[in-house]
This record gives C-alpha cells, sequence and structure tokens, in this order.
C-alpha cells in the first residue's frame, strides 16, 4: 500500500530524434504495397488505365473529336494493325490523327484504337459507379444489420412507417382524402410514441399491447434479403431487366450495381458484429455520440479493408458483366463503342481481321487481371495474419 | 455533512437484471450510494459483484435486452436519468459525466489520431471550431501529462505505451469538465509504477476542479491511496460504506475484514496469505438471507434465513451485519 502513494516521479526526458518515424496506417499500407510486386504491378496497370480512360474520353467526345470512333470510312475497312491509310481512297480531314490506324480498323472503316479508348471510359465508369452504387448499399445495411442486429422491428414501427410513405405517394396520385387519412395516421402514430416515452416503465394499455409485438428482427430482415438476392443468378436478372429497360449506360450501372450489393452486406455486417463489443465503441457511447455517429464514423473506416478489397475485385466483376452484355448485345447501344461490342462485332471476321477480337479481348484480361492482382495483393496487406513473414 | 445541493449523483435502490436462457441474473440487487461534488468515492468488490453494471446502468450505457433496469433511480445533480429520454442522456454524457475504462489498449479507435478522438469529444458537446477544439486537446494532453503533446496529439493509439493511452482516454474524460468522472479500473492493466502516477494525475486534476469521481476497483491499495468514502459491494448488494478510515481502520463486515486479511502486510510475512473460502455467487443462483453467509466465519443459523439490514454505525458508516452489530451493542 506504501508503494503507490510515493511522491511525484521525476519525468523521463524523452529524446524524440531516437523515437521511431510516426506511421500513419495508410504510409503503411502503401510501404507493404510497395514490397508486394504483383499487387503493385497490378496497381501500375490501373494508373495506366485510369490515365488512358480519363485521356479516351477527352480525346473521342465533343462535337470534333481528335480521334473520331464514329467516323466512317468504307474504303479502309478491315485494315490491319499499324497500317497507313491510302492518301488516294481517304475523304480529306477523315484521316487518323496519328497518320496510322494503330490496332487497325473495323468492317466500317472505324478506327479500333479510337473506339478501343472510348471503350475504356465506359468500362472505367461502369466499373466505379456499378461498385459505387453496391458499396454504399451494402454499407449502409451491414453497418445497420450489424450494429443495430438484436434490435426488434414492431408492428407499430411497420405500420407507422408505412403510413409515412403512403402519404406522399397518395398525394401525388391525386387521392387527397386518403393522403390526409394515412398522415393523420402517421401522426397519430408519433404521438403515440412520443406519449410512450415519456410514460416509460409503465405497462402499455392491453388494446395497444400488439403494436409492440416483434415482427421481425433487424439482422433477419437485412440478412433474408441477401439471401433471396443470393438466390437469383444474377447474369440472367440482369438481362431480364436490361432488356424490360431502355438501353443506356447509365441502367447498365444501377442495374450491375443493385444486383451485386450482397457480398459487401454480409462482409461489413460480420466485421461490425465483432466491431460492434470493441471498448472503443462502448468509449464514444460514453461521450455521448449519436448511434449513427458511431456506425459510420467510429466502426466504419475499421471495417472498410475487407470491403476495399471485395469493392476492387468487385470493379474486375462488373467491367467483365458490362462486356458481356455488350456482347450479347443487351449493354450499351450501338453507335456508342464498349469493350463488350468491339468484341462483339469482331467476331463475325475472326479469320478475316483477328485485331478486332484480339485488341479488346488483351484488354479486358490485362485490365480484369490487374485488378484481381492489386485486391487480393491489397487483402494480403490489410490482413495481419495473411502477411508474408520476412 | 454536506448539504444535498452538493451530491452529484444520488442511487437508490437500483436493481439491474439480465434476462437470458434459464432464471434471471440479479446483478445489481437495490444498491445505494451518493457521490458529492469533488469527492472520490470507491466501490470496492470481488470480480463479478454487480461494480461495472452499476457504473453502466448510471451511465445509460447498458445493453438493454438482455440487461434490464427493474427497479429505482439514479438521480444526477437533481435529474432522474432512467426518466430521461436517449437524446437527453446523450448530451449529458461526455459532457456532464465522463467514464474512463479498464482497457487503454482497446478503449481508443485504432484508425483515428488521439488529437481526433479527444477534440471530437468537444466538438460534439459544444459549438467551437476544430482550431480550438485542437488547441485545448494539446492543454489537456498536457494537463495529463504527455511530454512535447504538440507532437503526440498527431499519433495513433499504437504509437504509445500503455500508461499514455490511459492518459489520453483521461483527457477524452475530461474534454467538456464534467462533473463526475467514473473510472472502472483504470490503472488494472497498468503496470505499479504507471498505476501510481495515473492516480497521482487523478487527485492532481481533482485538486483543480470540483470534480467528483466514482472510482470502481478490486484493489485496496487503490482505495487506500485515492479515496474519500468507500462503498463495499458484494452479489450486487452494497455490504458496507464509510470513510476510509471507517473501512480500512474500523471494519464492521465480516466481508470487508475478510477483505483487509487477505491483503499482504509486514506483519504477515512468511505465513501463509489468507483467502476467503469459496467464491462470488453466481447472479442467478444467491444463497437465501445473507448473500455472504456461506463463506462468513462469524455465520449464525439465522442468516440462512434473514435478510440482513444495514446498521448505522454513525458518521457515514454503515454495515450489512446484524450479527455483528448486536455483538458490539452487548458489549458497549
Amino acid at each position: 500500500m506504501k508503494t503507490i502513494t510515493t511522491a511525484h516521479t521525476p519525468q523521463t526526458v524523452l529524446d524524440l530524434d531516437l523515437m521511431p518515424p510516426s506511421r500513419s496506417p495508410w504510409s503503411e499500407t502503401w510501404r507493404l504495397l510497395r514490397k508486394n510486386r504483383m499487387a503493385f504491378s497490378g496497381l501500375v496497370i490501373f494508373a495506366i488505365f485510369f490515365i488512358i480512360a480519363v485521356a479516351g474520353m477527352l480525346l473521342t467526345s465533343g462535337r470534333k473529336p481528335v480521334l473520331d470512333p464514329a467516323q466512317v470510312r468504307l474504303q479502309e475497312k478491315l485494315r490491319p494493325p499499324m497500317s497507313v491509310p491510302i492518301p488516294e481512297t481517304v475523304v480529306s480531314g477523315t484521316a487518323p490523327i496519328l497518320g496510322r490506324y494503330l490496332l487497325g480498323t473495323d468492317d466500317l472503316g472505324r478506327d479500333v484504337f479510337a473506339r478501343m479508348l472510348q471503350g475504356a471510359w465506359v468500362s472505367l465508369t461502369v466499373g466505379f459507379v456499378a461498385v459505387g452504387i453496391s458499396v454504399l448499399i451494402g454499407i449502409v445495411l451491414g453497418g445497420l444489420a450489424g450494429y443495430f442486429g438484436q434490435r426488434a422491428i414492431r408492428v407499430g414501427h411497420i405500420l407507422s412507417w408505412s403510413l409515412v410513405v403512403a402519404a406522399p405517394i397518395l398525394a401525388l396520385a391525386a387521392k387527397p382524402l386518403a393522403a390526409l387519412l394515412a398522415a393523420a395516421g402517421a401522426l397519430a402514430g408519433w404521438a403515440f410514441y412520443a406519449w410512450r416515452r415519456r410514460r416509460r416503465g409503465e405497462p402499455t394499455p392491453v388494446l395497444l399491447r400488439w403494436l409492440s409485438w416483434t415482427a421481425i428482427g433487424v439482422d433477419d430482415l437485412v440478412m433474408r434479403a441477401v439471401d433471396i438476392m443470393l438466390c437469383f443468378p444474377s447474369f440472367f436478372l440482369i438481362l431480364t431487366v436490361v432488356a424490360l429497360l431502355p438501353p443506356s449506360l447509365y441502367t447498365i450501372m444501377i442495374v450491375i450495381g443493385l444486383t451485386s450489393w450482397m457480398g459487401t452486406t454480409r462482409l461489413v455486417r460480420a466485421e461490425f458484429l465483432s466491431l460492434r463489443e470493441q471498448d472503443f465503441v462502448a468509449a464514444a457511447r460514453a461521450l455521448g455520440l449519436s448511434d449513427l455517429h458511431i456506425i459510420f464514423r467510429h466502426i466504419m473506416p475499421n471495417a472498410l479493408a475487407p470491403v476495399l478489397v471485395s469493392a476492387t475485385l468487385g470493379i474486375a466483376s462488373a467491367m467483365l458483366t458490362e462486356a458481356g452484355l455488350s456482347f450479347l448485345g443487351f449493354g450499351v447501344p450501338p453507335p456508342h463503342a464498349t469493350w463488350g461490342n468491339i468484341l462483339s462485332d469482331g467476331k463475325d471476321f475472326i479469320f478475316d481481321a483477328p485485331w478486332l477480337t484480339f485488341a479488346p479481348g488483351i484488354v479486358i484480361l490485362i485490365v480484369l487481371l490487374a485488378f484481381n492482382l492489386f485486391g487480393e495483393g491489397l487483402r494480403d496487406i490489410l490482413n495481419p495474419k495473411l502477411r508474408e513473414r520476412n | 455533512m454536506a448539504s444535498s445541493t452538493d451530491i452529484v449523483l444520488k442511487v437508490e435502490d437500483l436493481r439491474v437484471q439480465f434476462h437470458g436462457d434459464g432464471p434471471v441474473s440479479r446483478a445489481v440487487d437495490g444498491v445505494d450510494f451518493e457521490i458529492r461534488n469533488g469527492e472520490t468515492v470507491c466501490i470496492v468488490g470481488e470480480s463479478g459483484c454487480g461494480k461495472t453494471v452499476t457504473a453502466l446502468a448510471v451511465m445509460g450505457l447498458l445493453p438493454q435486452p438482455p440487461a434490464r433496469i427493474a427497479g429505482g433511480r439514479i438521480l444526477f445533480g437533481g435529474e432522474s436519468l432512467l426518466e430521461m429520454p436517449s437524446s437527453g442522456l446523450r448530451a449529458l454524457r461526455g459532457k456532464r459525466m465522463a467514464m474512463v475504462f479498464q482497457e487503454p489498449m482497446t478503449s481508443l479507435n485504432p484508425v483515428f489520431t488521439i488529437g481526433d478522438q479527444i477534440s471530437e469529444a468537444i466538438l460534439v458537446h459544444e459549438a467551437v471550431t476544430t482550431a480550438d477544439a485542437r488547441r485545448r486537446t494539446i492543454q489537456l494532453l498536457e494537463d495529463v501529462g504527455i511530454t512535447d503533446p504538440g507532437k503526440r496529439i498527431d499519433d495513433y493509439p499504437h504509437q504509445l505505451s500503455g500508461g499514455q493511452r490511459q492518459r489520453a482516454m483521461i483527457a477524452m474524460a475530461l474534454a467538456c469538465g464534467p462533473e463526475l468522472m467514473i473510472a472502472d479500473e483504470p490503472t488494472t492493466a497498468l503496470d505499479v509504477t504507471v498505476q501510481a502516477q495515473i492516480l497521482q494525475l487523478l487527485k492532481r486534476l481533482q485538486q483543480h476542479s470540483r470534480m467528483a469521481i466514482q472510482y470502481i476497483t478490486h484493489d485496496l491499495g487503490v482505495v487506500a491511496t485515492i479515496a474519500d468514502r468507500v462503498y463495499v459491494m458484494y452479489a450486487g448488494m452494497i455490504f458496507e460504506q464509510g470513510t476510509t478510515g471507517h473501512i480500512f481502520n474500523n471494519p464492521r463486515h465480516p466481508y470487508t475484514m475478510a477483505l483487509l486479511d487477505s491483503l499482504p502486510t509486514r506483519e504477515k510475512r512468511g505465513q501463509r496469505l489468507y483467502s476467503i473460502p469459496g467464491s462470488v455467487p453466481h447472479p442467478a443462483y444467491k444463497p437465501s438471507g445473507c448473500p455472504f453467509h456461506p463463506r462468513c466465519p462469524h455465520r449464525r443459523p439465522s442468516c440462512v434465513d434473514a435478510f440482513p439490514e444495514m446498521c448505522d454505525y454513525g458518521e457515514g458508516h454503515l454495515a450489512r451485519c446484524p450479527i455483528l452489530y448486536g455483538m458490539e451493542r452487548d458489549s458497549a
């Protein structure tokens, strides 16, 4: 007992120059990424692809693009790569800007290089927007399911929320009386909750007890929705949806995003289940932070590592899905070029003009390989247990 | 005796139950205590006797379900916390009452710098600019004795030692100048020299403000160092309460006596150390009558049936053992 009542202990003088350099988690990740050769080359290829795609978008769009992917030169059709246009046959002003067809021309005499550039931007945006949508849905649903898992959704909740949703819908459908009734019902529900909140601990009147029956748990609701979505063969679901909706680049992105959020949701939920029991969550609650603040600002950054990995791999698979859809003719409508429809157009001439299939095929292969290598490397780096010891 | 306006926290007959499969666990079973301004109150007891659950109930941090507050009142500055809506409770937490946890290793979020986490505590509760919050954070880090706070503020938790992390946690708790700080075994995970520094720090901080500290521990050495008053808890109840002097020099309950006997002292050098036979009862299977009777050396047949009431020894010294109280009165 006496030992801990000692007088003031003198402060040790710390020589801060002798401390190891301060490293943030990001700089540590970067350092490990540099050491992992495969992942780093994946990242480099991705960076090059990104620059090319952005440049391609700039060069092939506008009223008078530098490289016109839609310029038809019927006399110059099916020219092999690196061939020089024949001056006599080319209409003035339509010759390729580089003086050569770098990747040849297709059956309509369009410059394949220009079309590939345009397709790169499509692939990039489809990949990122689709994965962005799916990650956003996955993070929100997974976070809510993981954090609020044990909370129950009660009959009263469902009733009042459906009234809240129904009121504006009925109002839009020009049914003022029904809308007014729904709004009044929602207001009554709110008043009931406020009244119950003020009288916590008192028993609920018997007649209203059915309102607090448990309908379903938050976790159950979200995870069963995931199970149901996973039951659909997603490519065919996408085919069906795309066939019904007007074909456009945005439809493709949104549909791919809306059919691929289940994996992320499961990952985020699993992370949350272990993270929400951590002391720092209790400490954050002791600081008086709100639930949403804790979910999205405190727990989420800790749960993002596996999401980042699956998003990287997801970009590759979204690009592949888009290429597949375009190949089948359900994707981005012509004349807009994507890697999938260049491949699809080229397959008829595979023996006469193999570059029409090989150019998009090889590029898809390289880019997807780069993404997968980067994703796998990132997984090894972000998970200390998978890190190589050396 | 201090006037009632001095009382920061008053807990009356608090009962917390855990509902799961099988019988209900009565983790806290009728606890009364009060903490006044500027006072350090220690809650002592073995593991599993309800100390932490009591603290979490006060903070409103018990997960409900499985926990359920089955009765009692918690008055903080005169306001009843159990009847307060969750938004009001949230505004109180971190601003007027704060908590320091046992494990400094896991209580800080690993992906943010300590500066971010401490200034967040300020930014959530007060309308100040980020720059002001940062300035105050540096001051707080200096107050809790972290050297070179200007540099340390941008450190991640993994770059700090255990003692430094606990200092950072204390800085976070102090961020808004709370009236009450609940410290749940803040030094258990630290080694003895660091423990002494942290206790000193808490004492020094308390001298500057009128902050009350509710200190939860099972370490009687710590109690002797910092407590003004002590509550001894057993099986979810207060068994003895009094000033530190009362408890250490004049224990009136067999459990307190047994706890003190279990301490190593210079006189007992070379002898076998005493330990209380048996273990703390499971909160769902408590013995009838006095919960301590199976382990008590002064056990009487009546202890098996009769629930012991608090017996007043005067000067705020109370103990829950009518047997010893009767013996004391007879001999007097």
